[in-house]
C-alpha cells in the first residue's frame, strides 16, 4: 500500500493526493497480461504431452477417443510392451546406450575439463575451441558427418550400437565439459595448491582433493548425458544400422505414421519416466552443493 | 625447497596437457575427421559399382562438379523451393518464438514471485521430455477424428486435415518443438539483470514502456542472440518435425533432402554437399555466436 502512494512520485505534479492513474503507468500493478501468456504456453506445451500418456491407459485401441481406464498398453495384451518383442528391445537397446554413453563420456569429459581449465597455454586455447564447436552444430550435421565418416573410413566400427555409442559420447564430451569446468572456475585452484604444498603428489591432489570438490557436478552431468542419450533421435537415427539396434525415439519415429496404439503412447511414457528420473538425481546432486543459495534449477537452466 | 618447486612445476606442465588428451584426441577422431569426411564425400570424382561416390581424401583429387551443380539447384534450380520453404518456415517460427518466448522468460525471471521455483520448473520440464513424444503427442490431437477437430466441430467448423502437407501444421509444429530451447537461454540473460537497475530506471522519471525498451531490452540482446542462435540452427537442419506432422514433399525442408540423398539412395555426393552448404549457410551465425560468448566468457573471468 506505502508502496503505491510513493510509486508514482516520479513527478511529483502527477502523484499526490489520490488523483486516478491510468493502470499503464502504475508500475506495481500486478502484471496479468504476462502472467496469462506465461500460464497459456505452459499449458500449451505439456497438455499434449499429459493427454498422450493419459491415452497410454487407454483400454481400447484408439488414440483419439478415451475408453476407459486400464494397464493393458504395459503388459499384457498382444502388442503391448510386455508382448511385442520389437517394443522391448527398443528400451533395452536405449538403456544399454544410455549407460554405456555415460561410463566413457562422463570420465572422458572430466578429465577434459580439469586439463583445459588448469593448462594454461595457447593449444589448450585450441582444443578449449574444438570442444565447444560440438555443442552449436546441428545434429544433422554431426550426424551426416558421422554416418559418412563410418561408412568410408571407419570401416572397423560396424553400423549400429558401436557406431551410435561412439557418436553419442561425441555430443556428450562437450555437455560434461561445460558442466564441470564452471565447477572447477568455482572452486579456483587454492585448494590443489595447499595440498601440493602438503606434500601432495599431483595425482594425490587430483583424487583427494578436487574429485570430491567436483563430484556433485560430475554427477549432475552424468546424469544430463544420460538423459541427453536417452532422448537422441538424430545422431542415433543415422548411425543405428538394421532393426535389431533400434532404439526407442526411432521406434517411436518409425511407428508415428504407421496405424500406431496406445502401446507407442506407453512407450514414450517409459521414456518420459526414465529421462526424468536422471534429472531428478541431478537436481538432488545439485541441491546438494549449493545449500540455500538460490535454486539448483536455475543451475540446470545455465546448463542449457 | 627451489629445487622443489622446479618438480612441482614441470610434473604438473605434463599433467593437465595428459588429461586433457584422450577427449581432445576424441574430439579430433570423431568431430573434425568426420567434418572432413563430408567434404571427402561432396567433392569425390568417381562412383563405384553401386553408384556410390568414392570418396577424394587427397584434396588435390577433389572435384566440384557435383558441389556446383548442388549450388546451381539451390540458387535457381530445383532446390530453390526448398531453401526458400527451409528459410521462410524457420523465420516464421522463431517470429513465433520470439513473440511468446520473450514474454514468458521475462515472466519467469522477474516478475513470478513466490511461484518462480514452479514456473521453472514447468518451463524446464518439456525440455527434457523427448522431441519426437512431443510431436506425437500433436499427432495424437490433430488425428482427423482428434481433440482439435472435436473442438473445431463445437463451433460448427468442419474438420481440418492437419497431418498431410499443411504448413501452417509444421511452423508451429516447428515453434512448438523449439520453444523450450528458446526461453531457457533468454531467462538466464533477464534473470541476470540487476533490479536496481529498473528501478533507477523509474526513479529518474521512465515509464513501464520506456525501462523495458531503453533498460530491459538492450541488456537482454545478447541473451536474445543466443537464444535465436540455439534455436535456428538445429532448426535450420530439421527433417523429422517435416515427417511426422506433415510426411509430403510439398512442405520438405533442406534437411528432408539430406536425409533422402544419405540414408535412402546411392546419390550421397549430392547428400555431402548439401550439408556443406547448409553448414556454410549456418557458418555465420555459428561464429558469430562463438566469438559472442568467448567475449562474454572473458569478460567474467
Amino acid at each position: 500500500m506505502t508502496r503505491t502512494a510513493v510509486a508514482p512520485g516520479v513527478g511529483v505534479e502527477t502523484a499526490p493526493a489520490g488523483r486516478w492513474v491510468p493502470p499503464w503507468r502504475n508500475p506495481w500493478r500486478r502484471p496479468y497480461v504476462l502472467w496469462t501468456i506465461t500460464w497459456l504456453y505452459i499449458l500449451w506445451s505439456l497438455v499434449p504431452v499429459l493427454i498422450a500418456v493419459q491415452f497410454s491407459f487407454n483400454d481400447g485401441r484408439s488414440r483419439s477417443t478415451w475408453q476407459g481406464f486400464s494397464t493393458q498398453w504395459y503388459c499384457c495384451v498382444e502388442g503391448s510392451i510386455g508382448e511385442d518383442p520389437s517394443l522391448l528391445l527398443a528400451l533395452r537397446n536405449s538403456l544399454i546406450l544410455g549407460v554405456a554413453t555415460v561410463l566413457i563420456a562422463t570420465p572422458l569429459g572430466v578429465a577434459l575439463a580439469m586439463g583445459l581449465t588448469r593448462w594454461r597455454a595457447r593449444t589448450s586455447r585450441v582444443a578449449n575451441g574444438i570442444a565447444l564447436v560440438p555443442l552449436v552444430t546441428p545434429e544433422i550435421v554431426l550426424g551426416s558427418a558421422l554416418y559418412l565418416v563410418m561408412v568410408n573410413l571407419y570401416q572397423f566400427v560396424p553400423l549400429g550400437r558401436p557406431a551410435m555409442l561412439l557418436g553419442h559420447v561425441t555430443f556428450s564430451v562437450s555437455y560434461v565439459l561445460v558442466i564441470v569446468r564452471s565447477r572447477l572456475l568455482s572452486i579456483g585452484g587454492e585448494y590443489e595448491e595447499a595440498a601440493r604444498d602438503l606434500g601432495a603428489s599431483p595425482l594425490q591432489a587430483i583424487r583427494t582433493i578436487l574429485i570430491p570438490l567436483l563430484m556433485p557436478s560430475i554427477f549432475a552431468s552424468a546424469m544430463i548425458v544420460f538423459a541427453t542419450s536417452l532422448d537422441d533421435f538424430v545422431v542415433s537415427q543415422f548411425l543405428f544400422g538394421d532393426a535389431s539396434n533400434i532404439t526407442v525415439p526411432i521406434k517411436l519415429y518409425n511407428a508415428v505414421r504407421a496405424s500406431p496404439t496406445p502401446a507407442l503412447n506407453a512407450l514414450a511414457t517409459l521414456l518420459l519416466v526414465g529421462s526424468f528420473l536422471a534429472l531428478i538425481l541431478a537436481y538432488i546432486a545439485l541441491r546438494a552443493r549449493r545449500r540455500g543459495s538460490g535454486s539448483p534449477l536455475d543451475d540446470l537452466a545455465d546448463y542449457g | 625447497m627451489a629445487e622443489q618447486e622446479v618438480h612441482h612445476d614441470r610434473a604438473t606442465r605434463r599433467l593437465w596437457p595428459a588429461l586433457a588428451f584422450p577427449g581432445t584426441f576424441w574430439l579430433i577422431a570423431l568431430f573434425l575427421v568426420p567434418i572432413y569426411a563430408v567434404m571427402a564425400v561432396a567433392f569425390s570424382g568417381s562412383i563405384n559399382i553401386f553408384g556410390e561416390p568414392n570418396p577424394a581424401w587427397n584434396p588435390l583429387d577433389w572435384q566440384f562438379a557435383t558441389f556446383n551443380e548442388v549450388v546451381s539447384e539451390s540458387v535457381s534450380g530445383t532446390y530453390q523451393e526448398v531453401w526458400i520453404r527451409t528459410g521462410a518456415y524457420s523465420v516464421c517460427a522463431l517470429l513465433i518464438c520470439v513473440a511468446v518466448g520473450y514474454p514468458v522468460a521475462y515472466y519467469t525471471a522477474r516478475l513470478a514471485g513466490k511461484r518462480r521455483g514452479l514456473v521453472l520448473a514447468l518451463i524446464l520440464a518439456p525440455w527434457w521430455i523427448n522431441y519426437i513424444t512431443r510431436m506425437l503427442a500433436w499427432v495424437n490431437l490433430l488425428q482427423d477424428d482428434g481433440y482439435v477437430n472435436k473442438t473445431l466441430g463445437i463451433f460448427g467448423i468442419a474438420p481440418v486435415e492437419w497431418l498431410s502437407g499443411n504448413s501452417f501444421t509444421v511452423v508451429m509444429a516447428l515453434a512448438y518443438g523449439y520453444l523450450p530451447y528458446f526461453i531457457i537461454p533468454l531467462f538466464a540473460s533477464l534473470d541476470r539483470i540487476d533490479p536496481l537497475l529498473l528501478e533507477a530506471s523509474r526513479d529518474l522519471g521512465m515509464g513501464a514502456a520506456r525501462t523495458f525498451l531503453r533498460v530491459t531490452l538492450p541488456l537482454s540482446k545478447m541473451g536474445l542472440i543466443t537464444a535465436l542462435v540455439i534455436t535456428a540452427l538445429p532448426m535450420a537442419g530439421d527433417y523429422y518435425t517435416n515427417t511426422i506432422v506433415s510426411g509430403s514433399p510439398n512442405t520438405s525442408m533442406v534437411g528432408n533432402l539430406i536425409e533422402l540423398f544419405l540414408l535412402q539412395g546411392p546419390l550421397k555426393n549430392f547428400g555431402a554437399s548439401l550439408v556443406l552448404l547448409l553448414s556454410l549457410v549456418l557458418m555465420f551465425f555459428m561464429a558469430y555466436y562463438l566469438i559472442l560468448t568467448q567475449r562474454a566468457s572473458r569478460d567474467t573471468q
